[in-house]
């Protein structure tokens, strides 16, 4: 088992490396840099640009250095923690994230687990109940909430809420509480806050979640294990918990590694228009003003989120199915 | 299994047993021999066992009612969009400036109780002094039948061949805004029925590209294994655990502002496509992995046949269709995907105009609250993407006819 981790833990570096490049590579492609938006800016506005500050600035950030040696710096940099300079808002991008990364992560879980909370009975239901008229009906639900848009499902939300119960759901806290420390109060404002944003982004990821339960299991209870279980005269309910449902489990805990990139994304968008505290809304920004180690830290951010998400999947499988961890079943 | 042909005995057991150690006399039976005389099949079977694989598979797909439902809504769909400009009632560009924001007409049939045919009723236009918002409200006295085949407003069809035909038209000198019309004044159910084109286009697109890339990739992977395999798989881990909106957004903003609409078209498509292949590529993998053993591939080495020509000629026909099934749950997540990116404005920009780009103006609170209608093109871009999963569900199904 720990030598299954271990290896695990080792494959995930490569990946890593290669994203960070293809990140980098990403951030840098577009022709011009900060500081040639900022002066346009500048001088748009007629005001007058001081040419050697900005040199000692591009000078300073290394800008005038090749991009493979600056995409050491920042790499290294990465690694003791120092996500890089913000250009557009003049401090150090550890200190622009501040909470938005933990937001981030939190919305994420939080997600994740309503998710599975919704989709486990729907998918175990469906797969029992087949082609009933349950089965339909949430099928086609969930569905739904995969098909919807779910930009326009947060705005929609938030409308009704403030029609029904007249309260503003937009942000992840109530205003006053923004930039204080964490309190119960907080807490609690969070937690009402919450509930808009998780069930947004759920939806298209429960859809998934259900199909991938209900054909997986409906494949293992046409297996002879199951038929002989029943034909032994085990109850109904423990023939499926026992065995069938424990087999499924792990098409379920592996798609956390789908899930994941999914949620992730999603809550981008919806963190976009129910302007949440999270990463989503300062990445685009910094995407349009070219504040590439803020866009980059960002995204470094996220794909590292989700790649420690599949391998907590992968590690949770390996727990539960020894023909995993112990690598054998391939005869070529 | 019953035999239709009655077991014909030679005559020489039927005459009387013959003397002793006489040799046999020589039997020929003249009728002309039927080697499946035993097991003859009746039509009935005949049309059911040699049935072709594709013909199964169609068999089992029109069982399924929902997949055959979506696909002919799609289909409707993407016959519709071909002639969009014929179906809409309006030139998609053309601005209303008297009806900005203008409610939607509700067909009626009846007027006073006596049937008149479709029709709407006109508006009657006033400003609200106090929030300063035009107000249009139906007038019953205004009866306007629509017309039907008709010559309505100029438009290019294709942006190419000049046309004035229309499936319907409104009444000589009033409106027919079904849908009602945006903030420019611009009919609302035309730019739905435009904007279908683009995003319609954009899925199918989208998939090819990834299809080529899937098969490739896939195929490379599948068939030689090894260091390819290795080095593909993990190609592909990466780009699968890069969460794909924010990629998407960062390539879109690669875009250059300057660029032709056609172009940052194309651009979103193959971006699309770009990130959507992984899926694909996996699935013709796991499908080569098990077909290159089989003997017919050996038999296709042995004679000397080149990868390629084994890939594309022998192995791919083999798992066409679960392609096609993959393919078609593929196409969805780009269409949102599109959405997704026009809403922000990333994607596709006016004056092309598609699903995303129209609820780029239902971006605020407000519209919800005031003009809703604004945020109608969410229901089209809702059904094409059930029906596009219903339909891939269907076929997935069908990819196997004998399970």
């Amino acid at each position: 088992m720990l030598s299954y981790i271990v290896r695990r833990i080792l494959l995930m570096i490569p990946t890593l490396v290669v994203i960070s490049a293809l990140v980098f590579t990403l951030i840098e492609l577009p022709p011009g840099d900060y500081f040639e938006s900022y002066m346009a800016e500048l001088e748009a506005q007629g005001e007058s640009v001081d040419k050697t500050q900005i040199e000692y600035l591009k000078k300073e950030y290394g800008f005038d250095r090749h991009p493979v040696e600056r995409y050491f710096v920042w790499v290294s940099g990465l690694l003791q923690g120092d996500l890089g300079y913000s250009f557009e808002h003049q401090m150090s991008v550890n200190k622009v994230v501040g909470n938005r990364l933990f937001f981030t992560m939190l919305v994420a879980f939080v997600t994740i687990i309503v998710t599975w909370l919704i989709a486990f009975p729907i998918g175990i239901y469906s797969a029992t109940h087949q082609y009933s008229w349950g089965d339909h009906g949430l099928t086609f639900l969930g569905l739904l909430g995969l098909a919807t848009p779910n930009f326009l499902l947060a705005l929609l939300l938030m409308y009704l809420a403030n029609v029904w119960f007249g309260i503003s759901i937009g942000g992840l806290m109530d205003t006053k509480f923004v930039n204080e420390p964490m309190s119960w109060a907080k807490f609690v404002s969070i937690l009402e806050h919450l509930w808009i944003p998780v069930l947004v982004i759920g939806t298209s990821g429960t859809a998934g979640m259900i199909r991938t339960l209900r054909a997986n299991l409906l494949d293992e209870l046409q297996k002879q294990y199951f038929v002989t279980a029943r034909a032994k005269g085990l109850h109904p309910l423990r023939a499926l918990v026992k065995y069938p449902l424990r087999m499924s489990l792990n098409f379920f805990i592996s798609d956390i590694g789908k899930l994941l990139p999914t949620i992730v994304s999603g809550a981008e968008i919806v963190a976009i228009v129910l302007s949440l505290e999270t990463t989503g809304p300062l990445l685009i920004r910094a995407l349009q003003s070219q504040d590439m180690y803020l866009a980059g830290s960002f995204l470094m951010f996220l794909a590292f989120l989700t790649v420690i998400g599949v391998l907590i999947s992968d590690i949770a499988l390996a727990f539960l199915d020894p023909r995993i961890r112990l690598g054998g079943g391939r005869t070529k | 299994m019953k035999s239709s042909q009655s077991y014909n005995a030679p005559n020489g057991l039927k005459t009387p047993a013959q003397k002793p150690g006489t040799p046999l006399e020589h039997y020929v039976n003249s009728a002309p021999f039927d080697p499946k005389s035993i097991e003859q099949l009746t039509p009935e079977q005949e049309h059911v066992f040699l049935a072709s694989q594709w013909r199964l598979m169609w068999w089992k797909f029109c069982r399924h009612r929902l997949a055959v439902a979506s696909a002919i809504f799609l289909a409707l769909m993407y016959l519709g969009v071909i002639f969009s400009e014929v179906f809409a009632p309006y030139n998609y560009q053309a601005r209303h400036i008297e009806y900005l924001n203008a409610p939607p007409q509700g067909i009626h049939l009846f007027h006073n109780g006596s049937f008149v045919g479709p029709f709407v009723y006109g508006y009657d236009m006033r400003k609200d002094m106090e929030t300063l918002r035009r107000v249009y409200t139906p007038n019953i006295q205004k009866v306007q039948p629509l017309r039907f085949f008709c010559l309505g407003e100029r438009y290019k069809f294709w942006g190419l061949v000049e046309g004035r035909l229309h499936l319907f038209c409104p009444a000589k000198g009033g409106e027919a805004f079904l849908l009602g019309t945006d903030r420019l004044g611009h009919d609302m159910l035309s730019r739905i029925i435009e904007g279908g084109r683009i995003s319609l286009s954009i899925g199918l697109l989208g998939v090819a590209v990834s299809i080529i890339l899937g098969v490739v990739f896939g195929g490379i992977a599948g068939y030689f294994g090894g260091i390819a395999d290795l080095i593909i798989q993990r190609i592909i881990e990466v780009l699968q655990s890069l969460p794909s909106i924010p990629l998407w957004l960062t390539i879109a903003a690669l875009l250059p502002i300057t660029w032709p609409p056609l172009l940052v078209y194309l651009f979103i498509t193959i971006v699309l496509g770009l990130f959507e292949w992984t899926g694909l590529a996996r699935a013709v993998r796991s499908k080569l992995l098990a077909l290159r053993e089989e003997d017919y591939v050996l038999a296709a080495q042995l004679m000397g046949a080149k990868p390629n020509r084994i890939i594309g000629r022998h192995l791919v026909p083999g798992f066409t269709s679960h392609l096609i099934a993959s393919a078609t749950l593929a196409i969805p997540s780009m269409i949102l995907g599109e959405t997704a990116l026009s809403f922000l404005g990333l994607g596709l920009r006016p004056p092309i105009t598609s699903w995303g780009v129209l609820l780029t103006e239902a971006q605020n609170i407000n519209i919800v609250a005031l003009y809703p209608w604004l945020m109608l093109p969410v229901v089209p871009v809702i059904l094409v993407v059930l029906a596009f999963n219903f339909l891939g569900d269907g076929l997935r199904d069908a990819a196997d006819p004998y399970k």
